[in-house]
């Protein structure tokens, strides 16, 4: 993860040109100046936050219990299990996939998923013809409650930018490659609607129950960089 | 504002790098960062979009430099200062400052479940007219405000069609500097990628964007 975000920012730089050398400069010295604000980037955040969680309870402004139980939901509770079986009941259910697509918040609530960052969701199908990505160009919006929060790719600059400009390139770079019969549709959660892919259910499959097509479900799926094959390669979720 | 946030259609950010089994936080303090920001929020001192905007106020080389946890947290810092809650005194020392209480009680666990569970929603159940419906051609205005927005700069002057009302919600760009929530109707609008990016894009392929009725105009 610290080799990618020096990638990023090797590569940003490099990209802006010497020009930025002496800016970057300035810009260290203005962060020695001052002790606050924007232009720090903490020289150790652990210590830094330990600091500021210490000051905001002394202060009565923060519970720990509240925080550990925030903090305990996003880290083991959510997660893309949770989209998973969304996916698995859409494929296994005809009426339950067509109250997905027309209403979401309702169908994902059925199965007890929803709240915070899931508020107002919608669900896009992906099919033979038709392929749905995700993104979020602004800052990193996600539907937590059947993703969990997000990977550090789909907060970084390279996913965030190049997606809407070139999605085949993209999907390409996650091992996807479509053709010129396939309609790429690219989402970018741009207001409060969190977007979740329909994968297409894969070919062979008719035989499994909704417990192993869920088995074959990726994360990655659900966000639309990678298709759901027969036989799951990887663990992403 | 046309920040360095603001990346949709932006080169040279490099390949994107993925991880496998990822964690969900990589340093317990990025845990602790995002419970302090909901634990925070709770006290309704600002709203989502006021968070935005602040990170979006990053400067763009620490923007780029940081990692995505280190600019929530110089945001974090810098909100919680300009709300009143705590001083720069106090954050240097670490403790309050004396005489410095607080009168209500914090969020506890159960309330934390009860946001958790909710969520905070934005939509607003109150008649707006809707200045637009399914099917009908629209231009994304070409405006470039100071302040916060959620019409992307790639879609600005802009034609495309609106292919759903999502309904009414607040309206962001008003709400991130609590101006009002300015409660209107929300589309999904469809842009052609050609008619963003011209023609080195695929003619069937299109990107959908989240837009308001004040940043849309008839074409």
């Amino acid at each position: 993860m610290t080799t990618s975000r020096g990638d990023v920012l090797t590569a940003a730089l490099t990209a802006a040109g010497a020009a930025v050398a002496p800016d970057l400069a300035r810009a260290q010295e203005h962060e020695d100046d001052h002790d606050h604000g924007h232009q720090a980037v903490p020289s150790d955040p652990a210590l830094r936050v330990k600091a500021l969680e210490s000051l905001l309870v002394a202060k009565g402004l923060v519970d720990r219990d509240a925080l550990d139980e925030l903090i305990d939901t996003y880290e083991h509770k959510v997660g893309p299990r949770n989209g998973v079986r969304v996916v698995a009941r859409a494929w296994t259910d005809a009426d339950y996939k067509r109250r997905l697509l027309t209403d979401a918040d309702a169908a994902i609530s059925e199965l007890g998923y929803g709240g915070m960052q899931g508020e107002h969701m919608v669900v896009v199908e992906n099919t033979a013809t038709v392929h749905n990505v995700v993104v979020c160009t602004l800052c990193s919006c996600y539907p937590w409650p059947v993703l969990g929060l997000p990977p550090v790719w789909y907060k970084s600059a390279p996913y965030r930018s190049r997606s809407v400009i070139d999605p085949r390139g993209v999907l390409r770079e996650f091992g996807l490659d479509l053709g010129d019969d396939v309609e790429v549709r690219v989402w970018d959660s741009t207001a409060e609607l969190r977007y979740l892919v329909l994968p297409e259910r894969p070919a062979n499959t008719e035989t499994l129950t909704e417990q192993e097509l869920a088995a074959l479900v990726t994360r990655d799926a659900m966000v639309g960089v990678a298709k759901v094959t027969a036989k799951r390669e990887e663990s992403t979720a | 504002m046309n920040g360095i946030h603001d990346m949709g259609g932006m080169h040279g950010m490099g390949p994107i790098e993925r991880e496998r089994s990822e964690p969900v936080f990589h340093h317990p303090w990025e845990g602790r960062v995002f419970g302090l920001r909901r634990a925070m929020g709770a006290w309704r001192k600002w709203n989502i979009d006021v968070t935005r905007h602040e990170v979006e106020l990053v400067p763009p080389v620490d923007y780029l430099r940081m990692s995505y946890y280190e600019r929530q947290f110089a945001a974090f810092l810098v909100l919680l200062q300009k709300r009143g809650f705590v001083t720069s005194a106090e954050i240097e020392a670490g403790i309050p400052a004396s005489g410095s209480a607080v009168s209500a009680p914090a969020l506890t666990r159960e309330k934390a479940a009860q946001l958790v569970a909710k969520g905070v929603p934005t939509s607003r159940d109150v008649p707006v007219y809707a200045n637009f419906r399914a099917g009908q051609r629209v231009r994304a205005i070409n405006a470039n405000p100071l302040g916060h927005t959620r019409e992307p700069r790639y879609v600005r002057g802009k034609l495309g069609t609106i292919d759903r009302d999502h309904g009414v919600f607040v309206f962001p760009d008003t709400n991130a500097h609590f101006l009002g929530e300015k409660p209107q109707h929300v589309y999904s609008v469809r842009f052609a990628a050609r008619e963003l990016w011209g023609n080195q894009a695929a003619p069937q392929d299109s990107v959908y964007v989240d837009l308001w009725d004040d940043h849309l105009e008839p074409a």
